[in-house]
């Protein structure tokens, strides 16, 4: 399967183990970049860089506030991933694209008269 | 006359906890649609979707018959699929058991159920896949199957997010 720019697929955005601690902070609320760095003990620089991932794919929103920089999340962006349905649903539509192919040769066979019964 | 694809979208819903129900109409009859789901060389042609190559197809099509099934997706890794029909009737309806290799232990505790119809109306046939599973996890593990690997623990993550927007 071709995999899509991490900075393009938000299930590639979350894969990453300290994205989704990320977006497991800002579950309970906004926050300012500081606290980030704060509750992972990472550095300020590596924080702003999966941020930006994650605002790239529209998984967290940012606006500021006075001098503060202030992030949340948006849910709806991961709504694909949640959606393990369409996901298997998908599965299903490519298998039976493949079928409707076979299914026009067996017709295309019988209206020749062939039939291999 | 040119013929008319019917290639929509597979319509998947589930029933119950323990039920995925997986619908599709065809533009053939169905006797058609059956023998593509039951000759060995087709369904070798259409079962792996666009996800791999079918490697192996061995159908035994009688009550207590067994089958097996074995996929290399792309990437290289095989995954094989095993079970035994229960049920039979040419045209109409198919009763089969599914066990997937690939679970770390006693796979056969999660076989699941598939029972699938066969409908037609004006030339044109409704399957009706229904997939039967003894617990909601093992049903959850089967809508992930066409995840990538390690999305299980993305997943609860993300079930938490979406419980919290309501």
């Amino acid at each position: 399967m071709a995999r899509a720019a991490t900075t393009t697929d938000a299930f590639n955005a979350v894969a990453e183990p300290r994205r989704r601690q990320i977006l497991d902070v800002l579950v309970d609320g906004e926050r300012p970049v500081n606290d980030l760095v704060r509750l992972l003990g990472l550095a300020q620089p590596q924080v702003s860089k999966h941020l930006r991932v994650l605002r790239e794919v529209g998984a967290v929103e940012v606006r500021d506030e006075g001098r503060q920089r202030l992030y949340r999340l948006n849910g709806h962006a991961l709504k694909p991933i949640h959606d393990w349905v369409k996901r298997y649903e998908h599965t299903w539509s490519e298998r039976f694209a493949q079928l409707d192919d076979v299914l026009e040769d067996l017709k295309r066979q019988e209206g020749d008269g062939g039939s291999d019964e | 006359m040119v013929a008319v694809t019917s290639s929509g979208p597979a319509k998947v819903t589930t029933p119950t906890d323990e039920q995925i129900l997986v619908t599709r109409e065809f533009n053939a009859p169905k006797h058609l649609v059956y023998r593509a789901w039951t000759t060995p060389e087709l369904v070798r042609r259409w079962w792996a979707g666009r996800r791999g190559e079918v490697t192996l197809i061995e159908m035994d099509l009688r009550v207590g018959g067994t089958w097996r099934y074995v996929l290399v997706a792309e990437g290289g890794m095989e995954v094989g699929f095993h079970g035994e029909y229960r049920e039979i009737v040419p045209n109409e309806r198919i009763v089969w058991t599914e066990i997937y290799e690939g679970l770390p232990d006693a796979p056969e505790d999660h076989a699941a159920v598939n029972t699938l119809t066969f409908t037609e109306v004006d030339g044109r046939t409704t399957i009706n896949l229904l997939t039967e599973v003894k617990s909601k996890e093992d049903r959850d593990a089967i809508l992930e199957s066409g995840m990538e690997v390690g999305l299980q623990e993305q997943m609860e993550i993300i079930e938490e997010i979406a419980t919290s927007l309501r």
